[in-house]
């Protein structure tokens, strides 16, 4: 999986008078502003690898060389200065034969504003690459409509593009694309134009294919939730410079710098997040083969009124209550097993945010987060889940839990106390009383 | 100042002297061309019985525009004929036909280059500019020297007068194809070649078309003005009239002359726009087809729209 697609080295892309000079004056550290008189440069210094299976997003404002970087990658754009290798061939500088070869061969584009050809029936649209490739009419046509169908546009391909709407042409942009059967697939803002709601279910869409066509893809927007929504990798790009590139998870939590945490602000948290990214340790838990009175004891420490139960291997078994447990001690047995009762609720760890919210309101315990494996690997407090949605450096890592309230008891005692003084404030005692009972209280840190 | 005085119109008169001596087999040549091309035109216009093209006039004007153009275009005919124009007609349509399939064969690759060459149409611009705003009648001097008095002249004029229009709108045509849809050709790995034929060429055909009619309506003024080169038709009869102060000879031709403008123009334009014209039969033709096409494929794409997008509302007649 790690097996590398494409690579770019050291790119530079300047429009303009003396490119070559203007390059050795950026590479000298002079600024983009600097260097103006000798042309403008679009792309400075941009190093990435793209790795085969991967969606590769690139996330910049408009002006930020996004649209220039990625066709540098299919030669749309001859690069200044550095090295771009598809699939192990070098692209910078071959001859103009070459790169159509490649260009038919390993990478093919969609486009922002689709760029079908009017005068042609979808169809023969989507059957257009296989036409340059020399391919025959019924073979290229067959493939055409089976491509049509996978995006789910069967018997459309009679039509002339103008009569679908715009959701519609760009399923016919990227059946074109796939129709070219290319490793590489560039996606140049390739949802941008379309209004919000086709725009999601796009979204959705391409994720579904590139689950059964594993493309590797190069997604251009300027929509950092889109970035978020499909990217395995974002690279942020700001005036002409790469300033980040990571995991949606790294950009959101550990942006490099002002400028990615600006833009981090406006990110949907839930949607991005996932139960991995917020969960803590699994507590209380106990293990299969461990007695009530463990389990007691774990309830009591982490203030629960129920505790996990795994088997070998954290294998996630069951939950028991306390109430059930204070009965098998009672009995005086020592086997957990009696008592289990399923988990009403458990997440797998690449679950978002957004969906988590009820499932842990509807969970007794802190919702146990499992892996693929079915292993208890993390559970996630409603605080914890509520503090993951603010911005802010500490949001996601492990909080302290706020004091458990004074028992009953204790209560009832002081009331009766103050009722015999002569009119105390019961903030005070309460507060005295509270802090008489902190040495139990341990934070959630202490307890870890 | 009397001394001074640059001798423009002697290098003139010198080259077109040097080109007629020393290229005389050129000349020649184009001439015979030339003859042979529109005589060849005008007998077969001559000899077609008069009611069964009258008939074909009518058969295109309905073929793509609609049934009430081949009535007028009927009607137009049986005017011109009803006035004794007819021959005279048939010769000048003879000479507008190949003067203009002349002007747009050299038109039409010189657009394309100067579209994808700016050094070209750097060039291009003050030649095309100069021809197209020097005043005709100029052309025919050094066109009757080469090819003397009748029809070639005539031609080669109107060739000269009439190309500007064909050349800048095929390059504004291709130029003004969407870049993305270019990009898209490069990206999937097409040749310039087939770009052009593919993508350019398809995309700017209805500009290259409203250059054509441009082509077409230019050479028909300058035909007339080629009657006074001598070459035979309408411009002939209009000149003959201009000479005698005859008043009714001058509005016949004149009229014969907007009868046949109109017929080309409504025909060269439908032919640019051919969506536009609902009612023709080439247009009913297509319908018929696309209808029955249609039919087939909608009840598919109405099931594909349900599996592709469950959530959305169906969509009224299935295309939006």
């Amino acid at each position: 999986m790690t097996e590398t697609a494409l690579e770019a080295r050291h790119l530079f892309k300047v429009f303009g008078r003396n490119p070559s000079q203007a390059v050795r004056r950026l590479k000298a550290g002079e600024s983009r502003t600097d260097t103006l008189d000798a042309g403008t440069a679009a792309v400075i210094d941009a190093s990435f690898t793209v790795n085969r299976g991967e969606i590769f997003v690139i996330m910049g404002l408009s002006g930020s060389g996004k649209s220039t970087i990625i066709r540098m990658l299919n030669g749309l754009h001859d690069i200044t200065d550095g090295s771009v290798v598809v699939g192990g061939d070098e692209i910078a500088g071959v001859p103009a034969s070459r790169l159509r070869e490649i260009r038919r061969e390993n990478v093919s584009m969609v486009f922002q504003h689709f760029a079908l050809l009017p005068h042609r029936t979808v169809a023969a649209n989507v059957a257009y690459p296989l036409e340059l490739k020399g391919v025959g009419k019924t073979e290229r046509m067959a493939k055409a409509d089976e491509v049509l169908a996978m995006v789910g546009l069967d018997g459309w391909g009679d039509k002339l593009p103008s009569e679908l709407s715009g959701g519609m042409q760009q399923r016919v942009g990227i059946a074109r694309a796939l129709a070219a059967d290319t490793d590489i697939l560039l996606m140049d803002e390739a949802f941008s134009a379309l209004d919000p709601l086709i725009r999601r279910e796009m979204q959705e869409q391409l994720l579904e294919l590139q689950q059964k066509l594993q493309k590797t893809i190069v997604f251009i927007t300027h929509d950092l939730n889109e970035a978020m929504f499909l990217g395995d990798r974002i690279a942020v790009m700001r005036d002409g410079r790469i300033v980040q590139i990571g995991t949606p998870e790294d950009i959101l939590t550990d942006p490099a710098n002002d400028y990615v945490e600006q833009f981090v602000q406006d990110v949907d948290r839930a949607r991005v997040l996932t139960a991995s990214n917020v969960m803590e340790r699994p507590r209380p838990v106990v293990a299969d083969n461990a007695g009530p009175r463990t389990a007691l004891r774990q309830m009591r420490d982490a203030y629960m009124s129920a505790a996990y139960v795994t088997g070998r291997d954290r294998k996630l078994l069951g939950m028991v209550t306390d109430r059930d447990a204070v009965k098998l001690v009672r009995k005086g047995e020592t086997q957990l097993t009696s008592i289990l009762k399923p988990v009403p609720q458990s997440v797998s760890e690449d679950e978002v945010l957004m969906n988590l919210f009820v499932p842990a309101v509807e969970s007794q315990l802190p919702l146990a987060v499992v892996d693929a494996e079915g292993r208890l690997t993390g559970v996630i407090p409603r605080v914890t889940l509520l503090a993951a949605l603010g911005t802010g450096p500490n949001s996601t890592e492990e909080i302290t839990l706020p004091l458990p309230p004074v028992s009953h008891a204790e209560i009832a005692a002081v009331l009766g106390e103050a009722a015999d003084a002569v009119a105390p404030s019961s903030t005070v005692v309460l507060g005295e009383a509270a802090d008489a009972v902190a040495p139990d209280v341990a934070t959630e840190e202490e307890v870890r | 100042m009397d001394g001074f005085r640059i001798p423009i119109g002697d290098w003139v008169a010198g080259a077109v002297a040097w080109v007629k001596d020393n290229l005389e087999g050129l000349l020649d040549f184009i001439s015979f061309i030339v003859k042979f091309l529109v005589n060849g035109l005008t007998e077969v216009l001559l000899g077609t019985p008069i009611v069964v093209l009258i008939i074909i006039a009518a058969l295109i004007a309905w073929a793509v525009r609609s049934l009430w153009m081949a009535l007028g275009t009927a009607v137009s005919f049986a005017l011109i004929l009803s006035m004794g124009l007819w021959v005279g007609a048939m010769q000048t349509l003879s000479l507008v036909i190949v003067a203009a399939l002349v002007a747009v064969v050299i038109a039409i690759p010189l657009g394309i280059w100067s579209a994808r060459n700016a050094t070209v149409r750097a060039v291009l611009k003050p030649i095309l500019d100069f021809m197209q705003t020097m005043p005709a009648m100029v052309y025919l001097i050094p066109a009757i020297v080469f090819f003397s008095i009748g029809v070639v002249p005539g031609l080669v004029a109107t060739v000269i007068f009439a190309l500007p229009p064909g050349v800048r709108m095929t390059e504004l045509g291709i130029r003004g194809v969407d870049s993305e849809t270019v990009e898209a050709g490069h990206a999937f790995g097409a040749t310039p070649g087939q770009i052009l034929r593919g993508i350019q060429l398809p995309l700017a055909m209805p500009t290259i078309m409203a250059g054509v009619n441009q082509v077409i309506m230019l050479s028909l003024s300058m035909a007339v003005i080629a009657g006074m080169a001598g070459a035979d038709g309408l411009g002939k009869l209009v000149v003959e009239a201009i000479a005698t102060v005859n008043i009714g000879k001058g509005a016949e031709a004149g009229l014969a002359v907007v009868l046949l403008a109109v017929f080309l123009d409504r025909v060269t334009a439908a032919l640019g726009t051919p969506g536009e014209f609902p009612s023709s039969l080439l247009g009913m033709v297509n319908r018929r087809r696309a209808s029955q096409q249609a039919s087939k494929a909608d009840a598919a794409a109405e099931a594909a729209r349900a599996v592709a997008s469950p959530h959305r509302a169906p969509i009224g007649g299935g295309a939006v």
